[in-house]
């Protein structure tokens, strides 16, 4: 390890419902469908059409705006159906899998020999570049500029998050595989929390690692980047997903594109939480079949984990960049009674007025989605940077973004900063702003304005 | 049960309704009475249990010590300057009688105003004012006429707060504003040694004074160059006469004890008042000067007056206040060292509090400013040294 970091601010959340370490593996069938709204700042040209037949990694969108980064089939069949919404905006793109999977050949590399620019146009030609984020602004990384450096976290203290060691399993060395493909781009950082079992797939692997201690979120790659060296105007970093690097690794050993991820499917509405192998895109009736209980009508699926996951539904299908699917009460069903002055026992707060200190961090919350509260201007102090872990003032930023002030958003350090980092804080919030949607906006409007 | 009732009378009050212009006074009756069932769209899906609803009524409840002491003080000083002998429940109505209507008058006009500019704006009602309808009250002498304070009640709402765009967007705290209003405004009502006594039985309750009579609060004897004549222990109990809530320090302790245990108000901006207050006290004791408020002791001038209630409730109020952490601390201290330098070297204005409030509320965005901006520098060389 190269350096340990100790993070003090944060916030640790124990939800009812963790997956346990045991894995599901569920059979390719049915509609599986690509969801061109996971792929944050690529303008997607459709390049499939419907009753078309395509294989595992055949491109079904390009970016248009550099006509290289593809976005591919994570199974082989049929396109049934190609979604528009309004002012036909792509989708959703749906798939009838096939029932013996057939994969386009990339052809294997040797890892220890590509040079950088091979490495780029594997990983563009396979259509795994489309998993590669960029800071500044959070999207999808363009393939033109090269990155600084890529920085991979392999821990989330978010609550009911996938647990990287049992993501990991039985793929160790397709994980080195990746990472060593990945440094001949540009060097690679790897984050850690010390509490981890990581000496299979951390040893020998061509990365510098770091260790980072305390509360959610110091598994945020923007955090770790933060401490290990903060980006400046004009530096341009890659980020993934740990599990990303396991598919980039089985691309270079078998010459496949293999999109099946091991999914967290938890929370306190899973019957026996766990862990469900099964490619990006399934149906979440075909992910969920047996898994809910209670009643179904009062129960929010999340795309992701409570704090930055996508509000979904039975009828939607597991996004591209989501390690975790969860189920929670939704909360609509509930009507309290003077809940402002109540004790409220059950519900979870950072506040002393509530009593969750009492019961300490071991008791479990089973919390529902209700806003329980209205939205205000901001009242509290410093409430933000509480839990934001960075040398940034996070009210200040969010100020600047709600007013529009460029200037003062890069003062502030806007390009350090994705919206998962103020996941937290919008949690917290006694004024309950939507935290992350303002930083999402924010960073948008700053990409057009900088473009 | 609720649900029924509320359900039932809602169409009255949507679009289309007989009464839809008090949509928004429905509105906030009903997620009084009931946790609104809104479910969040973005972002997170789910929330902490506080919000400012919560927050809110907890200043209140932090307020209830001071103020159900200060009722009873109103009592205790008029059968006391009567000479009557009285027992402690009939000092304690006396009290209660002569501050309900204040009470009433403040949150009539102050809500009444809310919730018109809340229905005008299409938005919800803020809790804001549950807060700053109290302090009205209790930081004005018990004489103060109803509608003075109505006036300055409904000056503070609009010209303080609603014109910056409600709760958490104000510059000035606005109960010190309304104080300040009556102070520049009424001086005669607001200053001098006929005020700070309720002089006139209600209800059969207490007694009526004589027309001339007088009685100064301690501050205002030391302003006149005198010494102070109450014993140390009735600034600490509060047994004293001055503006309703801030005699006691032992009830404004419990409220700071509530207020820092929930972690509502700043422990840095309370302490560094304290801190503020003492240094400067101390420096002008051992200065030499011969003025009497020179001469007070620092610790002294901590309990006197509006000192510990300021402290305490109007310079830890959030919105106002300095907002980063580290300002809390400049803002703070520069709180207590303007009150005490107000007290000691302008006699004209022998309670110090509400100016030196107001005016850091003025400067806190200049110290948050200072503050954010060595981020802002840090970073800037961070990016040449890259």
């Amino acid at each position: 390890m190269e350096q340990l970091y100790k993070i003090k601010k944060g916030l640790d959340l124990n939800l009812e419902g963790k997956a346990q370490p045991n894995l599901k593996v569920i059979g390719i069938a049915g509609e599986y469908a690509v969801l061109p709204e996971d792929y944050h700042g690529i303008t997607p040209r459709l390049c499939t059409k419907e009753g078309e037949h395509v294989k595992v990694g055949t491109p079904l969108l390009v970016d248009k705006a550099t006509e290289r980064v593809h976005i591919i089939a994570p199974v082989s069949g049929v396109v049934m159906k190609i979604v528009r919404g309004e002012r036909r905006k792509l989708e959703q793109i749906r798939i009838l899998a096939d029932k013996e999977q057939e994969f386009e050949d990339f052809g294997s590399v040797d890892v220890a020999k590509v040079t950088a620019t091979e490495a780029v146009d594997y990983l563009l030609k396979s259509g795994l570049f489309a998993f590669m984020r960029q800071r500044p602004y959070d999207v999808i990384a363009s393939p033109e500029i090269k990155p600084e450096a890529i920085y991979i976290s392999l821990f989330s203290k978010m609550p009911l998050a996938a647990d990287f060691s049992v993501v990991c399993k039985g793929r160790e060395d397709d994980f080195k595989a990746g990472i060593r493909l990945l440094s001949k781009i540009a060097p690679v950082n790897i984050g850690i929390c010390p509490e981890q079992e990581c000496e299979d797939y951390l040893a020998n692997v061509e990365a510098k690692v770091y260790g980072f201690t305390g509360p959610n979120p110091s598994g945020n790659v923007g955090v770790q980047i933060n401490h290990i060296c903060p980006i400046n105007k004009g530096d341009v970093v890659w980020t993934l997903q740990a599990e990303i690097a396991i598919l980039i690794g089985q691309l270079a050993r078998t010459g496949r594109v293999n999109l099946t991820r091991r999914l967290a499917v938890a929370g306190s509405r899973i019957q026996s939480p766990q862990y469900v192998e099964t490619p990006v895109g399934t149906a979440m009736q075909t992910l969920l079949a047996g898994l809910l209980y209670g009643d179904a009508a009062h129960t929010r699926i999340i795309n992701g984990n409570p704090l930055v996951g996508r509000k979904s539904g039975l009828d939607d299908f597991v996004g591209a960049f989501s390690a975790e699917v969860c189920a929670i009460p939704e909360g609509d069903d509930v009507h309290e009674v003077l809940g402002w002055i109540a004790p409220r026992l059950k519900d979870f707060s950072v506040s002393r007025s509530y009593f969750s200190w009492i019961f300490g961090k071991k008791k479990e919350y089973d919390l529902d989605c209700r806003i329980k509260g209205g939205q205000r201007h901001m009242i509290m102090s410093a409430e933000y940077e509480k839990v934001f872990p960075m040398d940034i003032y996070p009210s200040y930023l969010v100020k600047a973004i709600i007013t529009g002030d460029i200037d003062k958003q890069e003062e502030l350090g806007i390009y350090e900063v994705a919206p998962e980092d103020f996941a937290v804080a919008e949690f917290i919030d006694s004024s309950k702003l939507e935290l992350q949607r303002i930083v999402r906006e924010g960073l948008d409007i700053l990409r057009k304005e900088n473009a | 049960m609720i649900k029924k009732i509320l359900d039932k009378i809602r169409p009255n009050f949507e679009e289309g309704g007989k009464l839809k212009n008090f949509h928004s006074v429905f509105e906030g009756f009903e997620s009084f009475l009931l946790v609104s069932n809104r479910t969040s769209s973005v972002g997170v899906s789910i929330h902490d249990a506080i919000d400012s609803k919560r927050i809110m009524s907890f200043v209140v409840i932090a307020l209830l010590p001071a103020l159900l002491f200060g009722m009873y003080n109103i009592g205790y000083q008029n059968y006391h300057a009567a000479g009557v002998e009285a027992g402690f429940w009939a000092m304690f109505f006396y009290g209660f009688l002569a501050l309900l209507p204040k009470i009433l008058v403040s949150y009539i006009v102050g809500l009444g105003i809310e919730f018109i500019v809340a229905q005008w704006k299409h938005e919800e009602i803020q809790e804001g004012y549950l807060v700053t309808g109290l302090l009205i009250p209790m930081i004005v002498p018990v004489s103060c006429p109803l509608w003075m304070l109505a006036l300055a009640v409904a000056f503070s709402v609009i010209l303080a707060k609603e014109i910056y765009g409600g709760t958490g967007m104000n510059i000035f705290n606005p109960a010190l504003v309304a104080r300040a209003f009556l102070f520049f405004a009424y001086p005669s009502a607001m200053t001098g040694d006929s005020i700070w006594v309720s002089q006139n039985a209600i209800c059969g309750l207490g007694c009526d004074l004589p027309d001339a009579f007088t009685m100064a609060t301690p501050l205002s004897l030391v302003g006149a160059g005198q010494e102070i004549t109450m014993p140390v222990q009735d600034m600490i109990t509060g047994l004293m006469p001055g503006s309703v809530g801030e005699t006691s320090v032992i009830a404004i302790a419990i409220g700071a004890v509530i207020l820092l245990w929930t972690r509502i108000a700043s422990w840095r901006t309370m302490l560094s008042v304290f801190v503020g207050g003492a240094v400067v006290g101390w420096l002008f004791n051992i200065s030499g000067m011969d003025s009497a408020a020179a001469q007070v002791p620092w610790y002294e001038h901590l309990i006197l007056g509006g000192f510990c209630f300021g402290a305490v409730f109007m310079a830890t109020d959030p919105v106002t206040s300095a907002r980063t952490e580290t300002g809390k601390f400049y803002y703070g201290f520069l709180i207590g060292a303007l009150t005490i330098s107000i007290r000691v070297l302008n006699p004209g204005y022998p309670e110090g509090m509400m100016l030196a409030i107001l005016f850091m509320n003025m400067f806190a965005p200049l110290i948050d400013y200072c503050v954010v901006q060595r981020n802002i520098s840090r970073r800037v060389r961070r990016s040449h040294k890259a």
